[in-house]
């Protein structure tokens, strides 16, 4: 059961016109997943959340939400989906309570459970004391977790979030965070962001579209597998000369960054740390810095998204996470 | 009942900004001023009436004429209080939150088209306080007077339909205000062009709103009139759900 697959999608597209917004794009998400949407602006990100929630109808393609076509049986496949736009849908004239109270309505949730749903979501999102005041007159971070309290009032198979933390503040932040991770326990997540970190703290896996094609689609262990780069940062008081360090045996090349540090290029199935920290013991090179260096998803990030236009440095290793898009 | 759940929070959200309520005062205001004006007219023609026999009564000098009036008012009314119906929700991005819900635009549409109707509801209820308060002192003919008020509950039903439609066609409401003005008064005047004879124009004469509502003030109940303006109503209705069908293929 817990392998379930909450979210198909099947060779998804949308045009506007001559714009393709989204084109061809397949994947899945189960149940217990936090899928993470990265993009730059424009890239797709929210016409797919559209068109995942049956706000858009694709171009092409299908979308079945726990075993249910969003175009053939919509409402059996939305009373399993919880969304939250990039601009929560909240109307300013109520206050939380009547509002959450209507979107419950609306998800047809039983009179009998009404009330606990609403508590229940207020709960959830630290709505319990601003439960009587017009949401109008809430700050944008309140106002943002009315928005993902009514995603999950009706506890959905699958929420779907459109940058849920715009415009919250560090500690609102951290709480959402954590509320995601544990919606993730019974429902898959969808999660689309900008924010690089926010991705790495609460995905499991990533996905990275750019001008409407899927070009990255990982789990984040692997992802951090990948991060692992082949690089060490070493730096000694009484530094050896260049060639002494390139002769070690798993070096492949030797960058002098200053007087004292280097950058190690290393064959990671060869690793000479041990072998470095011993010769710097014998040779008296006091060894103080040694540090294996990581790329972070941001350069991965930029390497995958900006590799079409201009030509950066995209090391070999980034091609191949681009490679191997659509398993 | 998800319906009536989507019209409860439109009537809600309407009684929550002041336009209702000054919508509701200036009516009243200027329904009753009328009142009083045709109550005095009769009490000045009352004492030549008593010579005739089959004389028109209360009933026909004051309360008709008051509904006719009422309807042109509310004519004028229907587009303020339907502009915002859906043209606000696709505004402020909030029909995400109907279209992510399990509910069919069909749900959708006729929740606000009953949320709105239930508004004009209580303007009709306030406006049949008047002639009944007639009853005090003096007997109303009640047949004629519940198919005058049938008769207005049929034509602005059919205006709140039209306001729907022009409302589910743009996301500014002031659009939405004037086209459906410019809508109903077209309707309405097309009875002009019935008059100056021709057979083609008697066609259009017939598609005008006032035309099916005058023999009702005069007591004359045909269910072809009602079924005008039932499909009238129905026909609108259509049209908005499949624009809101629309949203979701073309942006």
């Amino acid at each position: 059961m817990n392998n379930d697959v909450l979210i198909r999608i099947e060779h998804l597209s949308r045009h506007y016109g001559p714009i393709r917004a989204v084109e061809n794009i397949s994947f899945e998400v189960k149940r217990g997943e936090v899928l993470g949407f990265l993009g730059p602006n424009g890239a797709g990100k929210s016409t797919t959340m559209q068109i995942l929630t049956g706000n858009l109808s694709p171009s092409a393609g299908r979308v079945i939400i726990n075993g249910y076509d969003i175009l053939d049986q919509p409402r059996l496949a939305k009373a399993e989906l919880g969304y939250l736009p990039e601009t929560p849908p909240i109307y300013r004239e109520l206050t939380v309570y009547e509002y959450l109270l209507y979107c419950a309505r609306l998800n047809k949730i039983p009179k009998n459970q009404l009330r606990n749903a609403i508590n229940s979501a207020m709960e959830r999102c630290g709505l319990t004391e601003t439960r009587k005041r017009l949401i109008g007159n809430l700050s944008k971070g309140y106002q943002q977790r009315v928005g993902i309290a009514q995603a999950i009032i009706h506890s959905p198979a699958v929420v779907i979030l459109d940058e849920p933390t715009v415009g919250l503040d560090p500690i609102q932040i951290r709480e959402i965070r954590s509320l995601i991770r544990e919606l993730s326990n019974n429902h898959s997540v969808i999660l689309s962001t900008h924010i690089l970190p926010e991705v790495q703290s609460t995905c499991n896996r990533v996905q990275i579209i750019n001008k409407g094609k899927l070009v990255l689609n990982e789990s984040i262990d692997d992802l951090n597998q990948q991060m692992q780069s082949d690089n060490l940062l070493i730096a000694f008081r009484h530094p050896p000369g260049i060639q002494a360090l390139e002769s070690i045996g798993g070096v492949v090349r030797v960058n002098k960054v200053d007087n004292e540090r280097f950058e190690l290029h290393i064959e990671p199935a060869n690793d000479p740390t041990d072998k470095i920290v011993k010769m710097s013991a014998d040779q008296n090179w006091h060894l103080y810095e040694l540090s294996p260096q990581r790329r972070s998803l941001e350069e991965i990030f930029m390497a995958i998204t900006s590799s079409e236009h201009q030509h950066v440095d995209v090391e070999p290793q980034a091609l191949s996470v681009a490679a191997g898009e659509s398993n | 009942m998800i319906i009536f759940t989507i019209a409860a929070r439109e009537l809600r959200s309407l009684f929550l900004s002041p336009l209702a309520w000054a919508i509701l005062a200036v009516i009243q205001f200027i329904l009753t001023y009328f009142f009083l004006l045709y109550v005095e007219q009769f009490i000045k023609i009352q004492p030549g009436l008593a010579q005739y026999p089959n004389a028109p009564g209360v009933t026909e000098i004051v309360v008709m004429p008051l509904l006719d009036t009422a309807g042109l008012i509310l004519l004028l009314v229907m587009p303020i209080l339907t502009m915002r119906l859906i043209s606000e929700e696709r505004r402020n991005r909030t029909l995400s939150l109907l279209f992510s819900a399990p509910v069919s635009m069909t749900e959708i549409i006729l929740g606000k088209f009953i949320g709105i109707l239930s508004f004009t509801l209580i303007i009709v209820a306030l406006l049949a306080m008047m002639p009944l308060s007639l009853l005090a002192g003096t007997n109303l003919d009640t047949g004629l007077l519940f198919s005058g008020l049938l008769g207005l509950i049929l034509l602005v039903s059919s205006f709140a339909a039209v306001g729907l439609y022009m409302s589910s066609l743009t996301s500014q409401p002031t659009i939405a205000a004037i086209s459906t003005f410019g809508v109903l008064l077209l309707l309405w005047i097309l009875d002009a062009a019935g008059t100056t004879g021709g057979e083609s124009d008697r066609v259009f004469s017939y598609l005008s709103t006032l035309r099916h509502f005058q023999p009702m003030l005069k007591g004359v109940f045909d269910s072809s009139d009602i079924i005008y303006y039932l499909l009238f109503i129905t026909t609108f209705l259509v049209l908005s759900i499949r624009r809101l069908d629309a949203d979701r293929l073309q942006h």
